[in-house]
């Protein structure tokens, strides 16, 4: 899995050192502990005749019991649903409304002219989408790659305030897809800050979200602004577990930066590279929220991904088409399983490395 | 640590024992402007737009502080009037306030001296005194006064969202970690392999069928439709089985020897102990929810039920964005984020480099 190649959980304490972010808590506390005390003592009352009953072992059930109830409702029930949503044809939600037509909607999706180009579709968005997606994961991903790469070897230098460094290229990860296309909205709209800045410098102010090409350029831009530090802190984990002996040694050798650099860190960092990767593609074949604000999917179905098909297919328009929704996120899901597969053999090897 | 990174950072710097900065130190912190200024330049730009009224907005090329145009009282007049500074026909310039404009012509006043009369000036003539001021209405209209957006139930409905579903999350995931870590029953790893599996499919993929088994339940329109379905997440319950296999099993059993029930332990034992990462779980679930947005979108169509996230989009989605309001309530929005990322970084970036999942 990808997350044992990692790091060893070495977690901070909350209690030990400074506690000052306890001190809500502690406010708190007089009011919440007399109630949560009733709550924890009525089920206690409960159980102890069912333990005396059952022994100490089966009590595993009863305490797996809550997250298994939602969990089989809210995503085992639906996985298997979906499938049957996919064969069923439509407006009406209730799958006992619903008519049974087979593969029907898996034949409107890919009823094609020509595979290559959208128009020919009877689904010509679905294809768009397609394309879309795979258009902007091939450079969202390797911008994200690139730049937290970048990033992060830069960050693992002897820099003064690194910590300081490490937060401003973090910071935009806690922003919500909303807030972040907010903030660059206002940026590229056409009296915004940037074209003010490209006249300065005598360039001609342009319609940044309305230029399809500029479009797609910006919805990639701002989705590497808000993710790569996430990667970024994934990679300096990995530049860091990095011996400093195999250095000593290299420049005993008598290795410069360069060699040091693709003769150490490179191969040694290529496992947590290839989880970035993975990981990354994940993300960004799901991409949805920021662009549905940023652009809306325009101009026109310019920036308009796969998810928001899905998402508009089955619910934001007028006939809400759930079957043909159903299958197209099939088509994401095999997507996705795909990847997850690829991520697990590669996290297997990077963790024999 | 620091003796650590001096070592692995020799790569491509002050490894041949260099005290001065060389060219590679200095491309290092060129490079760290630059993303300085592109990562919080935005942020900062945002923050500083929000304070500007809705007439400082559409000024273009836009000013970097919030300017405004000095407003003087002036004896006889009720209101207070905005100043300029008038250029006179001897070419000399006076500061003067405007009573009224007609056409292209202005009646202004003078301020320091109000007996002195009226006079005529041409528009062209005057420019607008401004000083840097702040313009709070941004933030405080919407709290009161605004039909379309009603800030307050937004910001109720993601502050309930967010803690209730955090603390559901915390509790049944603690709870099924501690029983697959510490109980052997049947099923049991069939169970977290089963959980593990579904780590990456994420709600996107059976939107249709969660919308269904919401509807059902009748929970379309309702808060817990939003917070139920991710409740069980099984990054939760693999960041604290992790966590709790490291606890011995001598506790439990001498809390056993002592009488305590099952339940007693999980309560009064293993939650104390695993408090490391309930934390990181719950800054996790806090940021998840906080931010969430296709998911609350799906469920919620009617506005007395949107969180911040949705509100938000509604409101900026209008034919007439109010910019001035749109801007002030984002920074609102991304505030308790803010907070949270400035006291609690570290949690944040340890649980990320744990589990390799945000």
């Amino acid at each position: 899995m990808q997350f044992t190649s990692l790091q060893n959980p070495g977690f901070p304490s909350l209690l030990a050192g400074k506690g000052e972010n306890l001190r809500l808590l502690t406010i708190l506390d007089p009011l919440t502990r007399p109630i949560l005390l009733m709550l924890v003592t009525a089920v206690d009352r409960l159980l102890t005749p069912i333990q005396r009953r059952v022994g100490i072992d089966k009590m595993g059930y009863f305490f797996i019991l809550p997250n298994l109830l939602i969990f089989g409702i809210f995503v085992l029930l639906p996985m298997l649903l979906n499938f049957y949503y996919a064969m069923t044809g439509g407006t009406k939600l209730f799958p006992a409304d619903r008519p049974f037509i087979g593969l029907g909607n898996f034949e409107t999706l890919f009823d094609c002219g020509d595979f290559l180009s959208p128009n020919s579709c009877q689904e010509d968005l679905f294809w768009r989408g397609i394309f879309n997606t795979i258009q902007f994961v091939i450079f969202q991903v390797s911008g994200i790659v690139l730049f937290s790469l970048m990033t992060a070897l830069v960050l693992n230098r002897k820099i003064v305030a690194r910590g300081f460094f490490r937060s401003v290229f973090f910071y935009p990860v806690l922003l919500s897809p909303v807030v972040v296309a907010l903030i660059w909205k206002w940026v590229l709209q056409h009296e915004g800050l940037l074209n003010a800045i490209v006249e300065i410098f005598g360039g001609e102010s342009t319609r940044w979200l309305l230029d399809p090409n500029w479009a797609m350029f910006w919805v990639v831009f701002v989705s590497v602004w808000a993710l790569m530090g996430f990667y970024t802190l994934i990679l300096l984990a990995g530049l860091q577990s990095i011996p400093p002996e195999l250095y000593e040694a290299s420049s005993i050798d008598g290795a410069g930066s360069w060699q040091d650099f693709r003769f150490v860190t490179l191969p040694l960092l290529m496992p947590t590279m290839f989880v970035v990767l993975v990981l990354a593609l994940i993300r960004a074949v799901q991409m949805f929220d920021q662009i549905y604000v940023l652009t809306g999917g325009g101009p026109g179905t310019r920036t308009q991904l796969l998810v928001q098909y899905i998402y508009t297919t089955g619910f934001s328009n007028q006939i809400q088409l759930f079957g043909l929704s159903a299958a197209a996120s099939m088509a994401l899901g095999i997507t996705l399983l795909v990847l997850t597969l690829l991520q697990l053999r590669l996290g297997n090897q990077s963790s024999l490395a | 640590m620091a003796a650590e990174r001096m070592t692995v950072s020799q790569f491509l710097s002050n490894r041949r024992g260099h005290r001065r900065l060389d060219i590679s130190d200095m491309l290092t912190y060129l490079y760290l402007t630059i993303g300085t200024i592109l990562m919080f330049g935005p942020v900062l730009w945002l923050v500083a737009s929000s304070f500007k009224t809705q007439a400082g907005l559409v000024k273009y090329p836009p000013p970097l502080l919030p300017y405004q145009q000095v407003q003087v009282e002036v004896a006889g007049f009720d209101e207070a009037l905005p100043l300029f500074e008038v250029t006179m026909e001897d070419g000399s310039t006076q500061e003067m306030a405007q009573i009224r404009r007609v056409g292209i012509e202005a009646r202004m006043i003078d301020p320091a001296d109000p007996e002195a009369g009226e006079i005529k000036v041409n528009i062209r003539q005057r420019e607008p005194v401004e000083e840097v001021k702040l313009a709070w209405e941004n933030y405080l209209d919407p709290l009161i006064e605004l039909d379309n957006f009603d800030f307050f139930t937004y910001l109720k409905n993601s502050v309930i969202v967010t803690s209730v579903a955090t603390a559901i999350t915390l509790v049944i995931n603690s709870m099924a970690a501690f029983a697959l870590s510490k109980y052997r029953f049947k099923g049991r790893d069939a169970i977290f392999v089963l959980f593990i599996s579904t780590l990456m499919i994420p709600i996107t993929v059976i939107l249709v069928p969660v919308f269904l088994v919401i509807t059902s339940i009748g929970w379309k329109n309702n808060l817990w439709g939003v917070i139920i379905p991710g409740a069980a997440t099984p990054t939760g319950i693999f960041l604290l089985r992790q966590y709790m296999l490291t606890i011995p099993d001598e506790l439990l059993d001498a809390a056993r020897i002592d009488g305590a029930s099952e339940w007693h332990i999980y309560w009064r034992v293993i939650l104390p102990l695993a408090r490391p990462a309930l934390a990181v779980l719950a800054i996790f679930s806090v940021m998840w929810r906080w931010n969430d947005f296709l998911w609350p979108l799906i469920v919620l169509s009617q506005n007395d039920y949107f969180t911040l996230q949705v509100g938000l989009n509604a409101f900026q989605g209008e034919l007439q964005i109010q910019w001035h309001y749109v801007l002030a309530m984002t920074v609102v929005t991304l505030l308790p984020i803010t907070l949270v990322f400035a006291f609690l970084q570290r949690f944040i970036t340890t649980g990320i480099a744990t589990t390799g999942m945000k």
